[in-house]
């Protein structure tokens, strides 16, 4: 009934958005594993996503909604790519992290 | 017909590259006959525009023919274009005339070189570029072709390149006229920023320098400048003191590229020049001028009494050449350019021929340049005796050859000059240069061509002089009539026959000076020289010819004042050390600075690639920071 009771608000989910997002910058951050990394990257790009519907919905606007269209199409390309390269450098180095792979270092 | 004029430098150009690709294959004598054949339809051409330009009112007599904007940069709008007026046509007339004889009398001089077609290339080169440079419509086409003339000079004095002289004298020349170069560059440069255009006449829309609106606007110091870095320039090219000194080296050419080169055309550019810009003469300061005048008057009487004590027959004439220049920067300083235009006319015929019969006599003695070793030839070459001898005379200013006349208008107009003593002291070097000339040429002719021969005529040396081939004899010939006759081109009888002065008269109106001198100072004057260059003569007679007195030949003055050991000795003492001071000031602070800054910036560089460390981690935060900064930019604007 509680549960009930309480309506999600525009707020919960731009909290939600930016949680994610957030997630998703440390992890990219911290992290080692290419794969994994990679995953914290679709992340943030969700965490976007879901802001932009959200926005899309609270001010009636069809416009937030179509750009997501626009977002997951080329996000869709990006893991084309990337996945590309991580197989690649697998195949090469297997079990390679990404600061294995640092030879343009200055 | 003046619309031909583009023809006039075409042609030359055309035999250029002809010859340049298709040289080695005509060979000899087709490539000299096909040089020579471009040289004469210039001159043919040359006729033609003369004509155009003749049949037309006085003061219409001026043609320019763009044929296209050549610079155009920003304010700077250079058009590629000729200039037809009675100046430059004089001198397209002798250059190309003369040019075409010492094309012909090569085809003999150069008979059997291995480089043949390789002379003729240069030759329709130089001829090409001399037109350039006085049918230029503007300082950077004539500087176009001042440039060309110094680079084929130098090919051309070095043309027998394996002798180690000979290449070096092409340095100095080229070297020496660079030194020159750099007034003519800067008076250029001076010109636009003082004007806003280095084009001589208007045409179009474009500005002429030498306009009188133009000159209206131009203070006396900016046109003073100018025409005094056009002099500096003209002192190099026109071999004056205290540039002269490539000239007499030069001689290790060829001897028709001295004639050609060194005695009519290349080295006359600098008088033309002063003529072209003598309204910015008339314009300036009046000590200028005055200045110009002594340089001249001092050159000339300077090389002349180096000329007496010379044994090579080919320094003799360079050193009189120099001598010659002279009087005519003479005249351009007191205002006769009219004179100084006959004189270079008739000095090239008479000039021209006299170093042509240089070369017969060389040829004819199989390389032999000491006249000491000469001595007779008039029996052996009767034609180049004869006319050598009819040049002789028409330098030495014997009335009626064509020297007397030129020279004579030179000295008037120093005389007539007016005013401070010191126009009178310029005439009196111009007169007692006139008296050595008559000495040292008379000593020349009587020690080649008179007396007993003084080379080995029998044994295992021994030498037979042979008169020159046809192509040799023929401009010989043909220039001595022009050193007869050159003279009534301006006679100053009565003014029907002052032909040239009436011609030139609109080119140089601003800046010429008419004198008044009554008809008998005139007459006097002008028989007191002749008289006492025939003196001189008898004097030259007594020495070389009967030995009643002993020569006078003193070591400093065959050692030309030891000029050239004095530039040596200072270039090689305190010059060198000096000179190695500006190089290490050179290497140390100008190389020092520019390599300072590309060292900072590599230190920097080596610094900064740090920042790159490779890990995709850091990248991130750095695009994070930047995110967060960005936005807090935005707002923080937006609030604002």
């Amino acid at each position: 009934m509680l549960l009930a009771a309480v309506q999600p608000t525009t707020t919960w989910y731009l909290v939600l958005g930016a949680l994610l997002f957030t997630i998703g910058a440390v992890g990219l951050m911290v992290r080692r594993n290419p794969l994994v990394m990679f995953m914290c990257v679709e992340l943030m790009l969700n965490a976007v996503n879901l802001t932009f519907v959200t926005f899309a919905k609270a001010l009636d606007d069809i416009g937030g909604q179509t750009i997501v269209f626009f977002v997951l199409v080329v996000a869709a390309a990006e893991v084309v790519v990337g996945l590309g390269i991580i197989v690649a450098l697998m195949r090469r180095r297997p079990g390679a992290t990404a600061d294995d792979i640092s030879v343009l270092k200055g | 017909m003046v619309e031909l004029v583009w023809l006039i430098p075409a042609l030359p150009l055309f035999g250029f590259l002809v010859l340049l690709l298709l040289g080695r294959r005509l060979g000899e004598p087709l490539a000299g006959w096909f040089a020579t054949l471009m040289c004469a339809g210039a001159f043919v051409a040359s006729v033609i525009v003369f004509a155009g330009l003749y049949s037309k009112p006085e003061h219409e007599r001026q043609f320019q023919q763009i044929l296209f904007d050549w610079l155009p940069a920003g304010g700077l709008k250079v058009q590629l274009g000729f200039l037809v007026d009675p100046l430059s046509v004089t001198m397209v007339l002798f250059i190309t005339g003369v040019g075409a004889l010492i094309h012909l009398y090569s085809i003999g001089y150069m008979h059997g070189d291995k480089d043949f077609s390789k002379f003729f290339v240069y030759l329709n080169l130089f001829a090409f570029s001399m037109l350039m440079l006085v049918l230029g419509n503007n300082l950077l086409v004539t500087f176009l072709g001042w440039e060309g003339v110094g680079a084929c000079s130098y090919f051309l004095i070095s043309f027998w390149f394996t002798d180690e002289a000979n290449a070096s004298a092409g340095k100095k020349a080229f070297v020496t006229n660079r030194i020159g170069d750099w007034g003519f560059m800067t008076a250029t440069f001076l010109a636009f920023s003082a004007t806003g255009t280095i084009t001589y006449f208007a045409n179009g829309s474009t500005p002429g320098l030498l306009n009188e609106e133009t000159l209206a606007t131009l203070a006396a110091v900016t046109a003073t400048g100018i025409a005094a870095l056009l002099f500096f320039g003209a002192v190099g090219k026109s071999a004056q003191l205290p540039l002269y000194v490539w000239l007499p080296d030069a001689m290790a050419g060829p001897t028709p590229v001295s004639a050609l080169i060194h005695a009519a055309t290349m080295v006359t550019a600098g008088v033309y020049l002063m003529t072209r810009v003598s309204p910015l003469l008339a314009h300036g300061y009046t000590w200028l001028p005055a200045t110009i005048a002594i340089v001249g008057a001092i050159t000339a009487l300077f090389a002349a009494t180096i000329a007496v004590a010379q044994n090579d027959i080919k320094k003799v004439l360079a050193y009189s050449t120099v001598s010659q220049l002279g009087y005519m920067f003479l005249a351009v300083g007191s205002g006769a350019y009219v004179a100084a235009i006959f004189h270079m006319v008739t000095h090239a015929f008479f000039k021209a021929l006299l170093f042509l019969g240089s070369g017969s006599v060389i040829h004819g003695l199989h390389g032999e340049q000491d006249m000491r070793k000469m001595g007779g030839l008039r029996k052996f070459m009767p034609i180049t005796a004869v006319t050598f001898i009819i040049g002789w005379l028409a330098i030495a200013g014997i009335p009626p050859f064509a020297g007397f006349w030129s020279k004579d208008d030179i000295l008037l107009a120093a005389w007539a000059h007016g005013g401070s003593a010191m126009w009178k002291a310029v005439w009196f070097i111009g007169f007692v240069t006139a008296l050595l000339t008559a000495f040292y040429m008379s000593r020349q002719v009587f020690m080649v061509f008179f007396g007993e021969p003084r080379f080995e005529e029998e044994g295992e040396h021994a030498v037979h002089p042979h008169e020159s081939p046809w192509t040799m004899a023929l401009p010989l010939v043909v220039l001595s009539f022009l050193a007869v006759v050159g003279g009534a081109l301006n006679l100053p009888f009565t003014e029907d026959t002052k032909f040239l002065d009436k011609w030139l008269a609109p080119v140089v109106e601003a800046g010429q000076r008419s004198f008044d001198i009554a008809g008998v100072a005139q007459t006097a004057l002008a028989i007191g020289t002749a008289v006492l260059c025939a003196v001189s003569i008898a004097v030259a007679a007594q020495i070389y010819l009967r030995h009643k007195r002993k020569p006078v030949e003193p070591e400093v003055l065959a050692h030309a004042w030891y000029y050239d050991e004095s530039i040596t000795a200072f270039v090689g003492g305190p010059g060198e050390a000096a000179f190695e001071q500006t190089a290490a000031f050179d290497k140390g602070i100008i190389d020092g600075a520019v390599n300072g800054v590309a060292r900072i910036v590599q230190w920097g560089a080596s610094k900064l690639r740090l920042a790159q460390t490779g890990y995709v981690r850091n990248y991130a935060l750095g695009i994070a920071v930047g995110a967060f900064i960005l936005v807090g930019l935005f707002l923080t604007r937006a609030g604002g």
